[in-house]
């Protein structure tokens, strides 16, 4: 554990560099780097299932939109909830809940969802797997769109108190890289990436696939859960934003990071960010260099999108070469493999 | 005149059965080049869309419906050509699911190409609008886009046959799509018969934009994007490896919504995505290999 140390360091340190980053910054400006911290949330959250499975999944973001919508019935003050969510369950419009239990409570739905959700996806792979996991994505984003039993339908999650700042985003963010190397150090971690190297000779000495993948489904599904919960207190959530173009954009991040290693997500997750969010900024009129820069709106997402597929291209175990990072000079070792996400 | 099962009439079959006839021609698009490069195309529905705002930019020009029909099919194998050469030559080769990925990445940036060209509203393609008139038929009104489109469908899919099992390029396609390595080394040259798929399907694409444009003339950059997702859906359903299946599953999936979306009052069709994506789960837990394939190979360790 302890030679591996510096697996968890070094995204540790870029994580904390980043928000004390945030801390030096306007207001406005900060949102940006809070978003990115959630962002490194999701983005590790894909880490432990896609990364140590090797198995594709485009559903996660289901997690994230239960955690959201989780997080955000229970902390929307009760007085407010017959304005905003006229026909929500008669168990929900009392219940309420303390902001950082509802980002627990928020975690504990995303991997009981997971966790019910896998017991019958995780036997498959491949295409299907992917086309399968899209499924569980259209599946949560149709109830959740038109269910306003559970939530709002298709208003945005207003009134919801605004308290992911800086200190929880980077905590969260934190906590899951925790999470995410003491996984993939642990015993069921180490079962998963050799199934992911080799699935014949992992089943040959005597491992379940199915089981060791259904554990990472359910740890992700988790700290997704996480991430939304942190999501809806970020900014007004509506369904769509929890949809296909989060989806995109948190898989440009493993994939440009580097699918097969956590040092790949975090490095993945705050480039990506740092370079949206300054496009982002561009599309309002900014200056680098004494250049004014005035870009149209919509150059963020063709950059992203070329990145990505350049980075697919050309170097398809991303920026990392999907390899943690090891200090004092010993030669990069881990998986030389291909990333096959 | 109605069927009284489920309160379907004979119109709402129609439509039911010009949406799977539609989605069958996508299914074909998918399925082929699947077969010799082992890639699914994500970005097949940005190719539509660009064909659909071919059809609206002729449209807004006042160009004869011909000539808009043109225009679409060049724009349409222009892009396909290039989308070939860009990304699907370089990532030849890698595992299904990272091509599933790049492809993916590849519709967001068309479409937010196309968000940036043309904003969100999109523009409309009226030139064929009057296909949406009804032809009435022993006082059951017909569409006469759903008769165009059945029509249209089963000639393609006559002339697809013809080609795939009568001439010498069919026949390679095949080859290469049951064995890419082994034909290759049979004579069989690859980077010709990638792209004669790749064009096939990018004229099929062509067709079904201007078919879908007749049923919706919006167009907007998320167009046909949803339908991607559920031709690719009954792809797999059907089961990918071959071509038949393929189309049988995109024919099914596009039935099954259109009929169930005529047939159900709002209140429960607007949870169609839902229930069809659960089918599709529930398909590829009990069959894996599709609800076609009769075939009895088990992939070996």
């Amino acid at each position: 554990m302890r030679r591996h140390l510096e697996e968890l360091v070094v995204p540790l340190g870029l994580v904390v560099a980043a928000a004390l980053l945030g801390t030096l910054v306007s207001i406005s400006t900060q949102t940006y780097f809070t978003d990115t911290l959630v962002k490194v949330s999701i983005v590790v959250a894909l880490y432990v299932f896609i990364g140590n499975s090797g198995v594709l999944s485009f559903g996660h973001i289901s997690f994230v939109a239960l955690g959201a919508w989780t997080a955000g019935v229970l902390t929307v003050p009760t007085s407010e909830k017959p304005a905003i969510m006229p026909n929500l369950a008669d168990f929900l419009v009392h219940r309420h809940a303390s902001n950082v239990m509802s980002l627990v409570i928020a975690a504990v739905v995303g991997g009981i969802a997971a966790f019910i959700v896998g017991i019958p996806l995780m036997r498959l792979s491949g295409l299907a797997a992917g086309i399968a996991t899209f499924g569980v994505l259209e599946i949560t984003h149709n109830l959740l769109t038109y269910e306003e039993r559970v939530g709002p339908g298709q208003n945005a999650f207003s009134s919801v108190p605004e308290t992911t700042g800086l200190r929880q985003a980077g905590i969260a963010a934190v906590v899951c890289i925790v999470v995410a190397f003491v996984y993939s150090r642990s015993r069921f971690g180490r079962l998963l990436r050799a199934t992911r190297e080799d699935d014949a000779a992992a089943r040959a000495v005597g491992t379940s696939v199915y089981r060791q993948r259904l554990i990472a489904f359910t740890v992700s599904g988790f700290l997704a859960g996480l991430a939304g919960g942190l999501y809806v207190h970020l900014l007004p959530v509506q369904v769509n934003s929890v949809y296909l173009d989060l989806t995109f954009i948190t898989l440009a991040m493993l994939v440009v990071g580097g699918t097969t290693s956590l040092f790949g997500a975090v490095v993945g997750a705050l480039a990506v960010s740092a370079l949206d969010s300054w496009l982002a900024v561009a599309e309002n009129g900014t200056s680098l260099f004494g250049w004014h820069i005035d870009l149209p709106p919509g150059t963020a997402e063709i950059v992203v999108g070329s990145l990505m597929a350049a980075v697919l291209i050309l170097r398809p175990s991303g920026l990392t070469g999907g390899r943690e990072l090891r200090l004092r000079g010993v030669p990069w070792r881990g998986s030389a493999s291909r990333a096959r996400a | 005149m109605t069927l009284a099962i489920l309160n379907i009439d004979w119109s709402t079959l129609a439509d039911g059965l010009a949406l799977g006839a539609t989605y069958a021609l996508m299914a074909v698009g998918i399925g082929l080049v699947f077969g010799v490069l082992r890639l699914v195309n994500f970005a097949y529905g940005q190719l539509v869309m660009a064909g659909a705002f071919a059809l609206a930019l002729a449209s807004e020009w006042g160009w004869p419906v011909w000539a808009g029909i043109v225009l679409c099919f060049a724009v349409v194998l222009a892009l396909s050509i290039a989308m070939e050469h860009l990304v699907f030559r370089p990532l030849r080769g890698h595992s299904p699911a990272v091509m599933l990925v790049a492809t993916f990445a590849v519709a967001f940036l068309l479409q937010s190409i196309a968000l940036l060209w043309f904003g969100a509203l999109g523009k409309i393609a009226f030139s064929l609008a009057f296909l949406n008139r009804p032809w009435t038929i022993s006082s059951v009104d017909i569409r006469k886009i759903a008769i165009v489109a059945i029509v249209v469908a089963i000639v393609c899919l006559a002339l697809l046959q013809l080609l795939l099992t009568r001439t010498e390029i069919g026949l390679h396609m095949r080859a290469a799509s049951m064995d890419f390595a082994t034909s290759r080394m049979l004579g069989v040259r690859a980077n010709r018969v990638i792209s004669f798929a790749v064009l096939i399907s990018g004229a099929l694409a062509a067709i079904v934009a201007v078919m879908l444009t007749v049923q919706n003339s919006q167009v907007t950059p998320d167009f046909a994007l949803r339908d991607t997702i559920v031709v690719l859906a009954g792809v797999v359903v059907g089961g990918l490896n071959r071509p038949v299946p393929a189309t049988l599953g995109g024919f099914a999936i596009g039935f099954a919504t259109g009929v169930l979306g005529g047939a159900l009052p709002t209140n429960q069709s607007q949870y169609i995505p839902a229930i069809v994506f659960a089918a599709v789960i529930l398909v590829l837990l009990v069959r894996p290999r599709g609800l076609f394939d009769f075939s009895r190979t088990v992939e070996r360790v």
